[in-house]
């Protein structure tokens, strides 16, 4: 992870460079930090996104987390106790979803938006993977809407577009919020810029999420040596416990 | 002061979990209990997850458990004798319980099972107890004058492989007292408890200790019980968070010797009518929360790291 993050960063300078439609506007953009290091006093982060166009128009930024697997549950009434029942997995969908836009934009719903300019193909994609095996439609929906629903309560989907600030007519500029519980990982983050109605331009670079300092070390230990850590964590606490039951003693 | 805690992947208030640590110490203290049926419930409820809050809690016991064995130790209240056959129950039940908790994980039930547990054991207990004591508080008044104790007869003693137990001043099977411990064990390694709840009364009522060594015996074989499940938990399911662990700690090993000095200053037939109260309050929170209807009936499972 740590590697494929470093190797990641090195390649930003390249990857700034916008994949131009012909006659399309020019775009250019960059983030205020690219790694978001979780450290021991880490409460979340908010990282700036800023940039400029080259003619008028809306500017949509979509900020998507490493794609994993998750399974959603349902319950039901058994024997008078709500106990979970049914279950659909999601395959490969993003951790983190964050969709800001300008203007009027801002007003929309996240779906809305990504279906107008057809962009955001990872989110609107979200299905259950027994949809392929010919399950009732309304069931998969309640499925869908229950996952970014359940997302949501967790901070990491957004359950409204953010806006994106435009300083004069060109310059631009938005807060993307990652809370406490970000995931790590790769990010990416895409910028569109949109004109006559639709996708004019667009550049996209990676953002890094990665644990850092003690909390790093602790999680690295208790993942690389388990025994050893189960047996440190004993340790630890014995001695404490027999400080404390010393030291008052003598009080 | 947010702290964020490297495997429960989440930032918490680290004051807030030293008032919990210190809190719920303090119960523990007083009851000789190892208050992890308080502090596993409270720990999910502010949003740690369910695996880390079981298996961290169990690794904070460990500490509070040997804080408090000292104590009692000091005052000669420890049958080792006995805390050791509990403690051959209780490693083979925790082994049991950290299998089948990773089994659950995998179904989704694990959440289900915990909250099960806690209703049947705390409700089954707390009403015992609730009534005996309210029973023999009730005689006392009649009769003016507490009642000798009577050496009951029961099937327990009918069974083999008896063992003498100086201490206890007991001479019993010793299947009964195994049993004990790897129920608890058991619940150990399910429930993030000690297990003081159930095996303190199942040491006065169905093995007939005297109360005076109850709480230490009880003690010695959680701490080592709760050593073993924090190990299991740690090596198969990597749950025990240590910073976690570190700060509830360090308010409970704080609290457990508060409140072991007031453990003393009440009668302990209205000792026992409050730790049943105070069990049944528990119980009456998780049984409600399994009948009302949830505000999502859907929940997401990230399956693991």
């Amino acid at each position: 992870m740590h590697v494929r993050g470093l190797f990641l960063l090195c390649l930003i300078g390249i990857s700034l460079v916008p994949a131009r439609p012909a006659g399309a506007a020019e775009l250019i953009a960059d983030i205020s930090q690219r790694l978001v290091a979780i450290t021991t006093g880490f409460t979340g982060a908010d990282v700036l996104l800023f940039g400029a166009t080259e003619g008028e128009g809306d500017v949509i930024v979509i900020v998507r987390g490493p794609e994993s697997d998750v399974v959603v549950r349902q319950k039901e009434r058994v024997a008078g106790i709500w106990v979970n029942a049914h279950r659909m997995t999601f395959l490969d969908v993003p951790a983190f979803y964050h969709v800001a836009g300008s203007g009027d934009l801002a007003a929309q719903r996240v779906e809305e938006i990504l279906a107008e300019y057809e962009i955001g193909a990872e989110y609107r994609n979200i299905q259950p993977a027994e949809a392929d095996e010919g399950i009732d439609p309304d069931t998969a929906a309640a499925f869908r809407e229950a996952f970014i629903r359940g997302k949501e309560r967790q901070g990491l989907y957004a359950a409204r577009t953010w806006p994106v600030t435009f300083i004069g007519s060109r310059l631009f500029r938005t807060t993307i919020r990652f809370p406490a519980n970000v995931p790590t990982g790769t990010y990416t983050v895409e910028v569109f810029s949109i004109s006559d109605g639709r996708v004019a331009s667009m550049l996209n670079t990676p953002l890094i999420v990665s644990r850092a300092g003690f909390g790093a070390a602790v999680y690295d230990f208790a993942y690389d040596y388990a025994a050893a850590y189960g047996l440190i964590a004993i340790l630890i606490a014995l001695m404490s416990g027999w400080m404390a039951g010393t030291l008052f003693r003598k009080v | 002061m947010q702290i964020y805690l490297p495997i429960a992947e989440t930032s918490v208030d680290m004051l807030m979990l030293l008032a919990l640590g210190t809190g719920v110490g303090f119960l523990s203290g007083l009851f000789g209990v190892g208050g992890g049926f308080l502090m596993t419930p409270l720990l999910i409820f502010i949003g740690i997850p369910p695996p880390v809050a079981v298996a961290s809690e169990a690794n904070s016991l460990v500490a509070s458990s040997m804080s408090g064995i000292l104590a009692h130790w000091r005052r000669g209240a420890v049958d080792f004798r006995m805390g050791t056959v509990l403690l051959v129950g209780g490693v083979a039940g925790s082994a049991a319980g950290v299998s089948l908790f990773k089994a659950l994980s995998g179904v989704g039930q694990i959440d289900l099972v915990i909250s099960l547990s806690y209703l049947v054991f705390l409700g089954a207990i707390g009403g015992l107890m609730l009534f005996e004591s309210v029973r023999t508080t009730v005689r006392q008044r009649r009769t003016g004058r507490r009642r000798g104790k009577l050496h009951r007869h029961t099937w327990i003693h009918g069974l083999p492989l008896k063992m003498r137990f100086q201490k206890s001043r007991l001479y019993i099977s010793v299947i009964p007292p195994l049993a004990i411990g790897a129920v608890v064990g058991m619940l150990s390694a399910i429930m993030g408890v000690g297990g003081g709840f159930i095996m303190v009364p199942a040491m006065i009522y169905l093995l007939g200790m005297p109360t005076a060594v109850v709480a230490g015996t009880s003690l010695f074989q959680i701490l080592f019980v709760t050593a073993n499940v924090t190990f299991l938990h740690a090596y198969e399911n990597q749950t025990v968070d240590v910073m976690l662990a570190l700060l509830l700690l360090l308010g409970s090993v704080v609290g457990v010797q508060f409140g072991s000095r007031y453990a003393g200053l009440l009668p302990s037939e209205h000792f026992r009518i409050l730790l049943a109260t105070l069990v049944l309050g528990v119980c009456a929170k998780l049984g409600y929360d399994l009948i009302a209807r949830p505000a999502d009936l859907f929940s997401l499972d990230l399956g693991g790291h």
